[in-house]
């Protein structure tokens, strides 16, 4: 009963119904409660579903390579919502092309992202940050 | 032969049927002014009166009612977030036969609560947060209503893990924990609160809405009539026993302050290229427009299809439209008696059905994206049912009753609303339906071949 609850989704106007629902059950066996809200996902729905859950983080995935775009406020949103200092990551192809990783980090960290994951990263990289940050919980018999 | 008598008291006409259950035949109708003010019996025995001048006596064997006199079941939504539990909670009321006259969401404020003193509303139904999400708004809200003045029930069906609290938050007021509306996100458990709201309407409202007399003289299950018909409209789509149903349906109620609109039908995307926003539907859906109606509400019909539409359906020019409009507002009782005036009730009512369909039904978006053509739908995708079931005064007696049911279909200006495509169109000639739904309750077998009798059959025919 005592799970972190993480919400996810993929962010704007994607479609990449795949990658979320491996996350899903990676997040779910690492021992989190997930509210996978699938693809499309907008800003709003996010922070609705997260107040009403009250989740201790959201997820945002973008593979389309817009994500620059659609993550833009979500962090004054959140805050604007109640839902101040709630752990935001992002991860995926979130930019256009090829950029330096460390400038494309740094931009997401000033938009007030957490964390930020690049292509390819391991589920397993995703959920070790997430007991760092959330703790690591129990393990149930 | 058995004859039942099936009561609805309703705001202004208190309506009877007789049905002969051995035979499954209606024996006839009646109706007569409602006289909630002084005995309701009154009325009652009036519409009797004139109904045994064309059947002869009758011998009762029972008698059940329902009623929408003195106000229906007025009861106000609390939710948390407005799409999400404000929206389940509304669902459950409205599916309940209830008149929702407002949906709250996060907290109440002071101003809210001495509005909903104003309204005294007969029910309350609290809820937020999914189950293990968030409590500490409805704890909140809670406290609120504990300094409500008087003792309005309340139902609390939000998450499970705040229920016990708030039940003691509001300690010496009548309430009633129900299952979580939304237990998790998206998905919607609204049957076991709407239960409840019909047996508190069933044990507590009847009586004070001077209704006990009533209670005397039939047999029992009163419930509000909106939930008689959905029963009634769930009972032919979905048939008895051996019986079967028609299948999918919609069904409208056209009446002179509001507009009611019925689907018992799936509604999910018709193919997997679409993705869906927003909770789950309900498969049985009851929404209410209280700005749509053919007297009290018609400002509103002129409002939302604008005169421009009602001048063309009419034929009529803008000027008299607006004139006309205006007039019918203060002249609720009025029946066409010329040409032009039963052309503009035929346009108000064409444009009041479409409108309300619309609202009802759900909508399909195109969305290009960067991966190409994609379908966001949100609400229920209503284009393959095949029935649409019309009644209320202002349309089983007007003139062209299928033309103005034609309006609830499918649109080719306007395909982003999820509509029939090909619908039979079936009328309610007797206005049998409440009576229907109550007689389901003993005799759902006998309620069920009436009905595709007097409903179903003259549909066909036309």
């Amino acid at each position: 009963m005592n799970k972190k609850k993480l919400v996810i989704g993929v962010i704007g106007a994607d479609v990449h119904a795949v990658g979320i629902s491996i996350l899903q059950h990676a997040f779910e066996d690492a021992g989190f409660e997930v509210i996978n809200l699938g693809v499309m996902v907008s800003q709003e729905e996010y922070i609705a579903a997260a107040i009403e859950t009250n989740a201790d983080g959201i997820m945002v995935s973008s593979l389309y390579g817009h994500g620059e775009l659609d993550c833009r406020g979500l962090r004054a949103k959140c805050d604007e919502a109640g839902l101040k200092g709630i752990l935001l990551y992002v991860g995926g192809n979130i930019v256009v092309g090829k950029q330096p990783f460390d400038e494309v980090e740094k931009r997401f960290k000033e938009m007030g992202f957490d964390r930020v994951f690049g292509p390819g990263t391991a589920p397993e990289t995703t959920i070790e940050a997430l007991y760092e940050d959330l703790g690591k919980p129990e393990t149930e018999e | 032969m058995k004859p039942i008598l099936l009561v609805d008291f309703g705001s202004t006409n208190t309506k009877v049927t007789a049905v002969d259950v051995d035979n499954c035949e209606i024996l006839g109708t009646a109706a007569a002014y409602t006289t909630v003010e002084t005995d309701i019996n009154e009325g009652l025995a009036n519409a009797v009166k004139i109904l045994e001048e064309t059947t002869g006596p009758l011998e009762f064997q029972e008698k059940y009612a329902c009623s929408s006199a003195a106000g229906g079941l007025k009861m106000i939504s609390i939710g948390l977030v407005p799409e999400l539990t404000a929206q389940a909670s509304r669902e459950a009321s409205l599916g309940a036969g209830a008149k929702v006259w407002k949906t709250y969401s996060f907290q109440l404020t002071k101003g809210d609560l001495k509005e909903i003193e104003a309204y005294h509303p007969d029910i309350i139904l609290l809820t937020g947060g999914t189950d293990g999400g968030n409590t500490e708004c409805i704890l909140y809200n809670a406290k609120v209503l504990a300094g409500l003045s008087y003792d309005c029930p309340i139902v609390i069906a939000g998450n499970r893990n705040a229920a016990d609290d708030c039940q003691e938050i509001l300690e010496g007021r009548t309430t009633y924990i129900c299952e979580n509306v939304m237990p998790r996100l998206g998905e919607l458990d609204i049957e076991p609160t709407q239960k409840q709201i019909r047996e508190i309407f069933l044990n507590r409202i009847v009586q004070g809405k001077g209704l006990t007399k009533a209670m005397d003289l039939v047999s029992g299950i009163i419930m509000p009539t909106p939930s008689a018909m959905l029963t009634a409209m769930e009972l032919l789509s979905e048939g008895w026993d051996e019986i079967e149903g028609i299948g999918e349906l919609i069904g409208v109620d056209l009446g002179g302050a509001t507009t009611d609109v019925y689907s018992v039908a799936d509604g999910s995307p018709a193919n997997t290229m679409t993705v869906i926003k927003g909770i789950q539907e309900p498969y049985t859906k009851r929404t209410v427009e209280g700005d749509i109606g053919m007297r009290y509400s018609v400002r509103g019909i002129l409002e939302a299809a604008g005169d421009r539409k009602l001048s063309k359906i009419a034929g009529v020019n803008r000027n008299r439209i607006n004139e006309k409009v205006e007039w019918l507002e203060t002249h609720t009782d009025y029946i066409p008696d010329n040409d032009e005036m039963e052309k503009i009730d035929y346009a108000l009512a064409c444009a009041a059905v479409e409108t309300a369909v619309s609202r009802h039904a759900g909508s399909l978006e195109q969305v290009y994206t960067p991966c190409g053509l994609t379908y966001v739908q949100s609400g229920k995708d209503l284009r393959r049912v095949k029935y649409v079931v019309v009644t209320g005064g202002a349309l089983i007696h007007a003139k062209h009753t299928e033309e103005i049911a034609k309006y609830a279909l499918f649109d080719e200006t306007a395909p982003g609303s999820l509509r029939p495509e090909k619908a039979e169109i079936l009328v309610d000639r007797k206005y049998i339906l409440a009576a229907m739904g109550l007689l389901s309750q003993q005799y759902p077998q006998a309620a069920l071949e009436i009905m595709k009798k007097e409903i179903a059959y003259y549909g066909h025919q036309e």
